[in-house]
């Protein structure tokens, strides 16, 4: 599996480490109810086809990214950095 | 048939014309009282278990493909019962018990070898950690013997002791443990259930759930509505998907893990080998080949198949254990999909829907406790209250705290 970075092209998987589900996001701190924090740690759609995810290029740029990957092909749909999904979610868009 | 040595001989002497069909191949009935989801070890253990402990028989097992095609026929065939935290000791250590009495139970070979389960060791932190497990074991009444260098040496002279990096410091040695033939277990339990009266269905993918008044009554199937007043999920590795039919989300991430087999060779290990320091183990099987794996490739995937990079990792284990592994020739990999849950145990539970019952998350320690899995998932079904031995495996844990996480990596399932 060869994952297209954003900032260096399309680089082996080795290069890269795995975080999980992308749809995730912490509840706030204090205020968060224990469904919710419970939802958040443990609970996963982990659905048999495309998958938001965030990798770490930690072996090149560094960066943070949102690879949406084929769980059934490993066929890599779109990658874009994670920054961009969180200035998204900061303003409050549908993702 | 009953097998035996006589039904064998008579049966060489007349030229193999007699044998009879294991099982019967029925058309689905329009109603059972128990269906279970999933032809592998543990649907057809539990309902193996139901017939012949509890008397339910009005039962079917419902598989997508043929028997033990998922990942039955995937693993790396290893029992053992070397766990160290409270809920799972119990659980794992009569799943062993019962790997000892099995083929006189279900009359069939399973080729279950206790040849042993040696975990090396390779640093002082190591060594105290196997004392505190075996210790752990013993107070269960589980066999554990800790083993110095050269015991380990006796065992398996050709491993590199004086790895620069790794040294052999011993090892812990569960002398119970070893191997059994993953798919004559799965045969061993169909026929047992079959001669009982469930049906097994093959070719018989569940498509969706039906409910009334947050009830289950059947499931919808690729060869039509089947009723049921109770239904088991036993589809681990696709335990999200099913049970989602049914508006569940559970604590699972489904991962790809792969397992390695060499060509055959003369007998060269006689024990099964963990390495300790790199996520290595290795044993032979009774053809011959040896038999190995590693760690997950680490994403989620349902491809039954993985990435080079892991490859590359399981051989630099392969390596730096025993350096003459170089000369043999690996002639098949292969990758089955886990359901890998939240604190990397099980799940034999009840669910939120009346009658729907679960059992999965069994990362990649499914196959040893396929008897106990079935076992006390049949129990309950047929009493509608869990086990002792599985009583921690509840689906609500994760929820109330009551976590059961022998690594300590938290809640991030490619690390357990």
């Amino acid at each position: 599996m060869r994952i297209p970075c954003p900032y260096c092209g399309e680089r082996d998987r080795q290069e890269f480490a795995y975080l999980g589900d992308a749809a995730k996001t912490r509840p706030e701190g204090l205020d968060a109810t224990e469904e919710a924090m419970l939802d958040y740690l443990y609970l996963r759609d982990n659905p048999a086809g495309p998958h938001r995810e965030f990798w770490h290029h930690f072996a090149g740029c560094d960066a943070w990214i949102v690879v949406t990957r084929d769980t059934r092909t490993h066929a890599i749909l779109s990658v874009e950095p994670a920054r961009e999904l969180a200035l998204r979610r900061h303003r409050g868009e549908t993702l | 048939m009953r097998y035996s040595v006589f039904s064998l001989i008579a049966n060489a002497l007349s030229g193999d014309r007699f044998w009879t069909p294991v099982w019967r191949e029925p058309e689905p009935k329009a109603a059972y009282e128990v269906v279970i989801v999933g032809g592998g070890g543990h649907g057809l253990a539990t309902a193996y278990y139901l017939a012949k402990e509890h008397g339910v028989t009005n039962v079917a097992v419902v598989e997508k493909s043929y028997l033990g095609s998922g990942n039955a026929g995937r693993n790396t065939t290893i029992i053992r019962s070397n766990y160290l935290l409270p809920g799972n000791i119990p659980f794992y250590e009569w799943s062993m018990k019962l790997w000892e009495g099995l083929e006189q139970d279900f009359n069939y070979n399973a080729m279950v070898s206790q040849r042993g389960v040696l975990n090396l060791c390779h640093s002082d932190a190591q060594r105290d950690a196997y004392v505190r497990r075996g210790n752990a074991m013993r107070l269960h009444g589980v066999d554990a013997q800790l083993l110095d260098r050269e015991e380990v040496r006796a065992i398996a002279p050709f491993l590199d002791f004086d790895n620069s990096r790794f040294p052999i410091q011993g090892g812990l040695l569960q002398r119970r443990g070893g191997t059994a033939r993953h798919d004559a277990v799965v045969w061993g339990y169909a026929r047992g259930a079959d001669s009982r009266g469930v049906d097994l269905i093959q070719n018989c993918e569940v498509t969706g759930m039906r409910m009334e008044g947050g009830r289950v009554i059947g499931v919808e199937t690729s060869r039509g509505f089947i009723r049921a007043k109770k239904v088991g999920l036993a589809v681990a590795g696709h335990s999200s998907r099913v049970a989602g039919m049914a508006g569940l989300r559970l604590p699972i991430e489904t991962h790809v893990l792969q397992a390695f087999v060499t060509e055959g060779m003369k007998p060269l290990i006689d024990t099964v080998v963990t390495f300790g320091a790199s996520h290595f183990y290795i044993s032979q099987s009774d053809k011959g080949g040896l038999v190995f794996g590693g760690d997950l490739d680490g994403y989620n995937s349902y491809a039954q198949r993985g990435n080079l990079t892991l490859i590359e990792d399981v051989m630099e284990g392969a390596m730096a254990l025993w350096p003459g592994l170089g000369r043999i020739r690996v002639l098949r990999h292969w990758g089955g999909v886990m359901d890998m849950s939240m604190d990397g145990s099980p799940i034999i539970d009840r669910t939120p829907i009346d009658g729907l019952y679960l059992n999965g998350g069994w990362c990649y320690g499914g196959f040893k406790a396929t008897p106990a899995s079935g076992w006390c998932f049949a129990h309950l079904i047929a009493n509608n209250e869990p086990h002792p031995f599985a009583a921690a495996y509840r689906l609500d844990r994760f929820a109330t705290g009551h976590l059961i996480n022998e690594s300590g990596h938290g809640a991030q399932p490619n690390l357990h």
